[in-house]
């Protein structure tokens, strides 16, 4: 049996007349990278604010390391590390410095904050910028930043809400790089995020929230198994010609969703279903066959796309 | 280059009960490159001390004190000065520096999600601002004591006082702010310290006024902090210097516990 981090039954999150968080239940255990995945407003961020204890629970129940957030927060946050959605480094103060008065915080000697600034200035491709300000640092850099701060008391348990948001690609693979070596080394990740690939690649497991729900939950193999068939064609049409093709193709794949600007069918076999297509005299402008995604998922679950 | 994840250690970060003073350790941190702004606030209060205190000084000759013993203008004008500096770096302080790093870098929600809690920002913030308030008017007396202002060894008492004005301005400066929207707001806090550095007994007596407006000009914080600096700098003590020491301790201690909880309903929602 796995150690459960963190467990919630029940747990709700509501502000004045809006529900936040709509008395979801999940288990996030020790190794794991657990993947919360929705949109903007599904609830994430609440559930991450109330697993960091900085936000009251409404109702349910929450326990963090077998500990009470309401009464036991500081030794929570002793042992969390957090990666906030939107960057908080301290302007007034060098790269090394940001990282040297979280230690403080956490009540680590200077002797211990040195030696661990070099090693995370490594760790996230800083050394060279260990005591420039931090207001010329590339968004990228700055996400990685915050990072290595959020590992400065070696915490049990990381907590990273929508690490990768605004930031161009190359900066997001280096920064999944550096997570999954985290990961690897054992440590236990929350993440949140809206975008799949992102999901795809860091979580062991994850569930989708919508609207302060939990919608689904399992690994991004198996919500794919269960909610997209293995593959999908994406097709694109003439205006005059979509409604036409939309009617002939009724029922040529296991399921259809039509779009603004494409329509997806999802099928086992798409070879099968593009030569089902052109027996029905179905001639798309543009076909694109890819595997099924989480994007999928969430469109199945929600009728949704997740980002608009 | 291979580089690994950063190694794991064990039994790093103990909990103790009272960490406010990592506040102060931050902002030690940051006014390291920021020494000249604080510098710049030192300058004000000697620039009164020579304008008025020793130039109209010379047109206006000795004064009634404390206690109706005549005094020279400035050095009647003096401890004012250093009350009313006190008062200026306590404000600037909580006010748009706090002001910055809570609206608009998020600061103190990062910190919060450190050990860190509510009180330990509030009482760190507030303690910081007492020691720039206390930085200007230590460093005043000085210049007060070269120049022969103080008459008494008790003025060496006036530190402390300066220490409960700075408290007292501190604590409801950050009160204020955690109210405040926009810059705009700011020019209520200017709105509210400028009459009360002219009006709180600080160029001349109150006892120009009819006593009904008298009543009014007692109400101001800074009467009380005059008044007690006053009475330190020129060795004449009185029973109501306590009454004074009392306001702004209570003032102080009302305008940290609103501040303690806006902090935390704002930062913990």
């Amino acid at each position: 049996m796995t150690d459960t981090l963190v467990e919630a039954r029940g747990l709700t999150k509501r502000f004045d007349d809006l529900t936040a968080v709509d008395g979801i239940d999940f288990d996030i255990h020790q190794g794991e990278a657990f993947g919360f995945l929705g949109p903007n407003g599904a609830g994430k961020t609440s559930t991450m604010k109330m697993i960091t204890t900085v936000s009251p629970i409404t109702e349910g129940k929450l326990t963090v390391f077998g500990l009470d957030p309401t009464t036991q927060g500081r030794s929570i946050r002793q042992r969390i590390g957090v990666v906030p959605q939107e960057d908080n480094l301290d302007l007034e103060l060098t790269v090394s410095e940001n990282l040297y008065i979280y230690g403080r915080y956490h009540d680590m000697s200077r002797a211990e904050i040195n030696p661990r600034i070099t090693e995370l200035l490594e760790f996230a491709q800083l050394s060279d910028r260990r005591d420039s300000t931090v207001e010329p640092l590339s968004g990228g850099m700055k996400r990685r930043l915050t990072i290595a701060r959020a590992l400065i008391n070696d915490p049990d348990l990381i907590i990273l809400d929508e690490p990768t948001t605004g930031l161009d690609p190359q900066a997001r693979h280096l920064l999944w790089d550096r997570l999954y070596r985290l990961k690897r080394d054992g440590a236990t990740l929350i993440i949140t995020t809206h975008y799949m690939d992102e999901a795809e690649q860091l979580c062991d497991r994850l569930v989708v929230m919508d609207q302060g729900k939990i919608v689904a939950e399992g690994s991004p193999r198996e919500l794919i198994e269960q909610y997209a068939p293995r593959e999908v064609l994406e097709l694109r049409f003439d205006d005059e010609q979509r409604d036409d093709a939309v009617i002939k193709m009724d029922g040529v794949a296991a399921r259809s969703e039509v779009l603004a600007d494409r329509v997806l069918l999802y099928t086992d076999d798409a070879d099968d279903t593009q030569r089902a297509l052109h027996d029905r005299g179905v001639h798309p402008e543009q076909v694109l066959v890819r595997r099924s995604t989480l994007e999928d998922v969430f469109l199945r679950l929600t009728g949704r796309r997740l980002i608009d | 280059m291979s580089v690994s994840a950063p190694s794991r250690i064990s039994g790093i970060g103990r909990l103790t009960p009272f960490r406010a003073q990592r506040i102060w350790e931050h902002n030690y941190i940051a006014y390291r490159r920021l020494w000249k702004v604080v510098f710049s606030g030192f300058f004000e209060p000697v620039f009164y001390l020579f304008s008025v205190g020793v130039g109209i000084g010379a047109l206006v000759g000795d004064v009634s004190g404390p206690g109706g013993v005549p005094v020279s203008y400035a050095a009647f004008v003096a401890p004012a000065l250093m009350a009313a500096s006190a008062m200026n770096g306590a404000v600037i302080e909580t006010t748009f520096n706090i002001f910055f790093k809570l609206r608009f870098q998020n600061v103190y929600e990062g910190i919060l999600t450190t050990p860190m809690q509510p009180a330990d920002i509030a009482i760190g913030e507030i303690g910081w601002a007492l020691l720039r308030g206390v930085l200007y008017s230590s460093t005043f007396i000085i210049v007060m004591v070269v120049m022969g202002l103080t008459t008494s060894w008790l003025a060496i008492l006036a530190i402390p006082g300066s220490v409960l004005v700075g408290f007292a301005f501190g604590a409801v400066g950050l009160a204020a702010t955690t109210y405040m929207r926009s810059w705009q707001d700011f020019d209520l806090v200017t709105l509210a310290t400028m009459p009360m550095f002219l009006f709180s007994g600080t160029f001349y007596p109150l006892d120009v006024y009819p006593p009904a407006i008298q009543l009014v000009a007692k109400i101001s914080p800074l009467y009380h902090g005059t008044e007690l600096l006053r009475g330190f700098t020129l060795g004449v003590l009185d029973w109501t210097m306590l009454v004074h020491a009392l306001f702004l301790l209570v003032m102080g201690l009302i305008g940290a516990a609103i501040a303690n909880r806006r902090l935390d309903a704002m930062l913990r929602k």
